[in-house]
């Protein structure tokens, strides 16, 4: 596929850029996508140790937090990035629906004021990002606000994105639906638990960045 | 009982992006729907997120969002350039962008032709809020 004048010119922006410091790498998307999961297995690969607390329950990252100086090497060539994973971008946060998770009511309201602080700390880092990757749960319908929202915004910035649909090894996983929401991205199907296609996803994610 | 408030594109076209997310919280909160005519830029539509977080409180949950744009991905070329002409002329008054109170609606859901507004059971919130 011909890359375009925009394509193009971000790649060769990198090269340039790449020299200078390390890349900055975001990982954005809505609550419960995996992103934690997938800083997880990144940083266990490469690093051969785990970023952050992964679990069921929304908005369990909170903070921004940032994993350095992550070398990887492929097909002899080498990416050395600093990873960003981010709290899930939401447009509405009840301390009301962290209780059916077996959370305390003091313990779900201080979850739900962490959590509106991580999302406006998410929205602001945006800015700060080099490239991104939206990390989508690829069982739920992708075209809600918040997906098109945050793809949009990267868009309007000109931030090189890939668009990860996380969860292949569940049965309602539909990565066609997900091409189809998002036909202007790559889209990798992975399952960051199970660490299903991640070869691929980091041959992608030098596609990215080189 | 529902409100919905329509919002010409004229009513925000002058404000900046401060004032015009303000105005559109402004009546999320009074538990009324908004209908706005056109839709936000895409920062303004991330920045209409960030503001929003930053008016959650034990009575405002947040909002639910959804912006309906005609698809233009395989119309002619001419349709094309005839719509971002007149963007560019008059502002992104094209589609709709639907904003209402989590407390009232639970989730929006779209289909190239139909919005399905799900609502919450609003007695049964405020009684579990007394």
């Amino acid at each position: 596929m011909a890359l375009s004048i925009k394509e193009v010119l971000n790649k060769l922006f990198f090269r340039i850029f790449r020299k200078k410091k390390n890349i900055r790498l975001g990982l954005y998307g809505p609550p419960n996508g995996g992103k934690t999961t997938l800083a997880n297995k990144i940083c266990k690969d490469w690093l051969g140790e785990e970023m952050g607390v992964a679990s069921n329950v929304p908005h369990e990252t909170r903070e921004i937090q940032i994993k350095e100086e992550i070398r990887l090497e492929s097909n002899g060539k080498e990416l050395s990035f600093n990873l960003v994973d981010t709290p899930g971008i939401a447009t509405k946060i009840d301390y009301e629906d962290f209780l059916k998770f077996g959370l305390k009511e003091r313990e779900a309201k201080k979850r739900a004021k962490e959590a509106t602080k991580g999302v406006i700390d998410a929205i602001k880092w945006l800015d700060d990002m080099d490239a991104v990757i939206v990390v989508l749960d690829s069982t739920i319908d992708p075209y809600s606000q918040v997906n098109i929202t945050i793809i949009g915004n990267l868009q309007a910035r000109d931030i090189p994105v890939l668009l990860v649909g996380n969860k292949v090894d569940l049965k309602k996983s539909n990565l066609k639906k997900l091409e189809a929401a998002f036909p202007q991205y790559k889209v990798v199907g992975i399952s960051a638990k199970y660490g299903n296609n991640m070869k691929r996803f980091y041959d992608e994610l030098f596609n990215l960045v080189d | 009982m529902l409100t919905l408030q329509f919002i010409p594109h004229t009513e925000i076209e002058g404000m900046d992006t401060d004032r015009k997310i303000r105005k559109l919280l402004a009546i999320a909160k009074e538990n009324k729907i908004v209908l706005l005519e056109g839709r936000l830029k895409k920062e303004e539509e991330g920045e209409l997120i960030r503001k929003t977080m930053e008016e959650i409180d034990a009575k405002f949950k947040g909002i639910e969002l959804s912006v309906i744009y005609p698809e233009l991905r395989h119309a002619a070329i001419l349709q094309k350039l005839k719509s971002k002409f007149i963007n560019m002329l008059l502002g992104d008054r094209t589609g709709l962008t639907i904003i209402g109170p989590a407390t009232i609606i639970k989730e929006i859901k779209k289909d190239p032709d139909k919005i399905q507004l799900l609502t919450k059971e609003i007695s049964k919130s405020r009684k579990k809020r007394s």
